[in-house]
């Protein structure tokens, strides 16, 4: 047993990392959003509790290395899908989380489980480190390859199976890595790696039968609970599974906020579903027009009614609606961008009789690309940019989307699809109507800014806001709305009760006519929101409108502390809808991270034998600044990244990966590097390179957003390469300090990281949240800067 | 509950354009037992004056909006119901208590089937179940003089307006399961034009003060 199981510590670090990866898909599928803070938290306390165990039992496991680290690796794979299963079995339910306070708890179950497999795996890693002590670099070494492999591989693997099967896969890979390291380690008896691969094989051949069940309010279930709903088509990537329903008995009829005054209804459609939510709408067309009158009694037709046969720009073209409204109306020719290839390919090729060959039309033309990046490299101009309304109605009015990043409604983005006009052009965008009015005046005051930056002088000139009993349309035009424009707009919402929320030289009493509220809030909100008292109307607003930018780009984040406590009091006069669950939760998710990292990672130490060996103040201080400082930044860039990889899985998996594996480099350099003040220098370096990564990042996103995933894949590891061997610089130098100076403090060193690391990432979410991705990082610095000072104190 | 509710009128009435719920609204909610309606191992929380998860995806409302909703329907003796979305059917019961006939249809066929049954044995002689589509309303029965659509959907379908009678009223809740966001009041005038109505449950006005 004198060489370390290399491979087997390679497969164990690669299943983990890709673990870590796979949930935050699973989690997309199953409830409404990706928890990636909730996951990475969840891993680094398994991780930590794994390093407490492991210093209080080190004498004990040393005895019987070989078999303990059988065991945890066989944990791990076990535990990763019966994690996954048992957390599926506790019934928490997001929506309920302020009625029902048993959620809490289900909640925190589920983050414990979580915690699980990491646990299983760090234990494993932690294991053969203490063992081989004398080898660790070379141990280190594959253990971040595999990581690194791990956590990029799994992308690739979604491309060709669904995330329950990777889940399954998985499973066969730790019970390899089992194997492998029964076979390096030269256990005993010989059958034992026969038996390990025998299972792996049983498990890739009999586990396929794991299923993701998503919530029981999630809009694909509900729609398949429909009597005659059957899926007809099944897809899977990394981007999303998609699911297509179709209904001949109640068949799916999708005209959202049609006008009461219709009398037309849809024609047959299929019902498209990503990750469960949706649906938008795949319509049959079979070249009739006439049949698609429907499309003409939405708000989002408006543009149509004042432009002559426009070229029309449409963004998250999805299953075609907004592409046949273009057509409906005349459009000369349609740009449709869609970030799914899985989705277009539907109406191009699967259903495309169906679709009667919509994307194959001639003056249609399909590009898959994402929107931002499209916009930024297009050199066409258009005479109408539509942004299409495909978040589904429910999860939007709920909350659902309030700690996801979306870059589609940033003033920055808003800028890029102006830029993209012609003469007289204008852009559209259509939003659920929520009551009090939240989404459409955001929209309004990120268009207001927008306008605002482009150095427009009158922006009140050139938009116009309409609203229907449930949707809002916001039209920016590039040049100011005239008297027949004006008057086209009042008779498009005469003929079919709509509001004007907003338009050029509007009056009081033409607001609130047709959908009647107490007060006509959209009109006063548009007023308010172009006045000089714009900043003290938002500020005083109950709700968070002030506009989204790419600093902060949570749009749908409309919580307000403040409106919290008086929500929360009226939670039974129906106040409680109006509170963002998500924000909440992520509160709640913070304190529970913050208990359930002393309870297992600090407290076992303080009662053990380690209390005697307490560290010093700055020590402690240390190790818990860079933990913290750490992880505030590997989550900002992660969101950061989110706007140019596209999709916060890309960037979850290609920064953990890029972090983890330079970070890595960091420590080994730093243990070859003797200069005194090597920690003050890396930060230095660091700092530096933050601080020039915030100025030039949006421009160069700007500029290579529209190169192939591969190639900002590797654009994105190479940009955090330098920063990430800086940030690990600081925590091998300061163990290596600290085992000079008194090295029965070195486990507390690791648990303070280890809790720091636990709450960093859910506190830097909501951090971001609230001041922005340049402020965490900034404030990284700064804690980067304390410990530099703590590290004096060492001695 | 039924005394919460009540408190919890005055709040909402500027809103709701009513000065309290009609002696009728509160007379039906005394006489409905919620705990009829949620399944056995919520009947100890059946009277919280919250919504409850009744199985497939489904809840019964809260009885604060659901007090509104009747409330905002003013339903008379004698006057026909149609519900699309019977649910549990504890909104089916509540308005049976008032109007003279109720005709509710359910989409999910296990939860239409329960609530038909459900109804039947609590003694509901005026109220006709359906399963089916709720889309195409219940022509047979129509014109009704009030119409709820609790269950969701894109649009309100051109087919339930023109069974709404000159002077009727449909009120459909707008938001997701547990989360009714605002409700929306449908009067169809006696031109037959309509005209819609958007309220907000909660008294919670967000624009504070001068601008």
């Amino acid at each position: 047993m004198n060489r370390p199981p290399l491979i087997a510590i390679g497969l164990l670090a690669a299943c983990v990392l890709a673990y870590e990866v796979l949930l935050t898909r699973l989690f997309s599928i199953v409830l409404w959003h990706h928890f990636a803070y909730m996951i990475i938290s969840a891993a680094m306390l398994g991780y930590g509790a794994s390093g407490t165990l492991l210093t209080l039992l080190k004498e004990k496991v040393a005895a019987h290395f070989g078999v303990v680290y059988v065991m945890a690796a066989t944990a791990l794979a076990l535990l990763m899908p019966a994690a996954f299963l048992l957390a599926q079995q506790i019934p928490f339910n997001p929506l309920e989380l302020l009625w029902d306070k048993t959620q809490l708890a289900k909640l925190l179950a589920v983050y414990l489980l979580m915690m699980l497999p990491f646990f299983c795996g760090g234990l494993g890693i932690g294991l053969v480190m203490s063992h081989f002590g004398k080898q660790a670099s070379r141990i280190y070494a594959c253990d971040i390859f595999g990581a690194g492999v791990g956590s990029l591989g799994v992308i690739g693997v979604l491309f060709f199976i669904q995330p329950p099967q990777a889940l399954t896969a998985l499973t066969a890979l730790a019970l390899l890595a089992t194997a492998a390291a029964v076979a390096e380690l030269k256990m005993r008896p010989k059958w034992l790696m026969e038996l390990f691969i025998g299972l792996a094989v049983l498990a890739a051949v009999l586990l396929p039968g794991i299923r993701a069940h998503p919530s029981a309010y999630k809009d694909l279930s509900q729609a398949m609970n429909i009597a005659g709903a059957r899926a007809v088509e099944e897809r899977s990537s990394p981007l999303g599974q998609i699911t297509v329903v179709e209904n001949t008995r109640v068949p799916l009829r999708h005209a959202p906020g049609m006008s009461l005054n219709a009398t037309s209804e849809p024609p047959p459609q299929l019902g498209v579903f990503v990750d469960g939510d949706g649906p938008s709408a795949l319509t049959r067309f079979d070249g009739d027009l006439t049949q698609l009158a429907y499309l003409d009694q939405l708000t989002s037709a408006l543009p149509y009614h004042l432009l002559e046969r426009p070229h029309v720009l449409v963004l998250g073209a999805g299953a075609g609606s907004d592409v046949l409204q273009a057509l409906y109306h005349g459009s000369v020719a349609v740009d449709a961008v869609e970030l799914d290839h899985n989705i277009a390919n539907l109406v191009s090729q699967r259903f495309s009789g169906y679709a009667g060959n919509l994307y194959a039309l001639p003056n249609v033309r399909v590009y898959e690309a994402e929107a931002r990046g499209f916009v930024n490299t297009s050199h066409e101009r258009y005479d109408l940019v539509q942004v299409a309304l495909l978040d589904s109605f429910g999860t939007a009015s709920a909350g659902l989307y309030g700690l996801s990043e979306n870059y589609l409604y940033t003033v920055e983005a808003l800028q890029a699809y102006l830029n993209r006009l012609a003469p007289g052009g204008m852009l559209a965008v259509t939003r659920w109507l929520t009551l009090p009015p939240r989404d459409a005046l955001k929209l309004f005051a990120t268009a207001v800014t927008a306008l605002e930056r482009d150095g427009v002088v009158n922006p009140a000139a050139r938009l116009v806001m309409i609203r229907g009993w449930k949707t809002v349309t916001l039209l920016v035009k590039n040049s100011d709305f005239d008297v027949r424009e004006v008057a086209s707009i009042k008779e498009f919402c005469r003929a079919r009760s709509f509001d004007p929320a907003y338009f050029p030289g509007m009056r009081a009493e033409e607001a609130n006519r047709y959908n009647i509220l107490l007060q006509p809030y959209f009109f006063e909100g548009a007023v308010a929101l172009l006045s000089p008292q714009r900043q003290g109307f938002i500020d005083q607003y109950k709700f968070y409108i002030e506009p989204a930018t790419d600093d902060r780009p949570h749009f749908f984040r409309f919580f307000k502390w403040n409106s919290a406590a008086e929500l929360f009091a009226l939670r039974e006069q129906g106040g409680m809808p109006l509170l963002d669950w998500s924000y909440p939760l992520l509160v709640a998710t913070l304190v529970q991270a913050i208990a359930a990292s002393i309870l297992l990672i600090l407290a076992p130490l303080a009662l053990s034998r380690c209390r005697r060996t307490l560290p010093s103040a700055p020590v402690a201080l240390y190790f818990l600044a860079i933990g913290l400082a750490f992880m505030f930044m590997e989550i900002a860039f992660i969101q950061k990244f989110v706007l140019f990889l596209a999709h916060p899985l890309y960037a979850v998996a290609v920064v953990l990966c890029a972090f983890l594996v330079f970070a890595a480099a960091g420590s080994w350099m730093a243990g070859r590097w003797q200069a005194e003040n090597k920690v003050a220098l890396a930060v230095i370096a660091m700092g530096a390179l933050a601080l020039l990564y915030l100025a030039i990042l949006p421009s160069l996103f700007r500029a290579l957003i529209h190169l192939p995933d591969a190639e900002k894949i590797i654009i994105s590891v190479a940009l955090i390469a330098p920063l990430a061997i800086c940030m690990g610089v600081p925590f091998s130098t300061g163990l290596m300090r600290l085992a000079g100076a008194s090295e029965e403090a070195v486990p507390w060193a690791w648990a303070l990281n280890g809790f720091a690391s636990v709450v960093g990432a859910v506190l830097a979410t909501l951090l971001a949240i609230h001041l922005g991705f340049a402020a965490v990082i900034l404030l990284a610095i700064l804690i980067y800067g304390m410990a530099c000072a703590a590290l004096r104190g060492f001695a | 509950m039924v005394e919460e509710v009540l408190a919890d009128t005055a709040a909402t009435s500027s809103y709701s354009g009513s000065s309290a719920f009609s002696h009728d609204v509160i007379a039906a909610m005394k006489k409905v037992e919620r705990h009829h309606f949620v399944p056995s191992e919520l009947t100890a929380v059946a009277y919280h004056n919250r919504p409850l998860p009744i199985g497939y995806g489904q809840t019964i409302s809260q009885p604060f909006i659901v007090a509104l909703m009747t409330d905002l329907m003013r339903v008379k003796a004698g006057d026909r119901v149609l519900e699309i979305g019977t649910g549990s059917g504890y909104q089916a019961a509540i308005l049976a208590e008032i109007a003279g006939s109720v005709y509710s249809i359910e989409i999910i066929e296990p939860l239409g089937k329960q609530a038909g049954e459900r109804l039947k044995s609590l003694g509901y002689r005026n109220v006709q179940t359906r399963v089916g589509d709720g889309y195409y309303g219940w022509p047979e029965a129509a014109p009704f003089d009030a119409i709820i659509v609790t269950a969701a959907a894109s649009h309100v379908p051109p087919p339930l307006l023109q069974q709404l009678k000159p002077g009727g009223r449909m009120v459909i809740p707008l938001g997701t399961q547990f989360m009714t966001q605002y409700l929306m009041l449908v009067e169809k005038q006696q031109d037959g034009s309509v005209t819609s109505r958007q309220i907000l449950p909660v008294r919670f006005v967000p624009l504070t003060g001068g601008h």
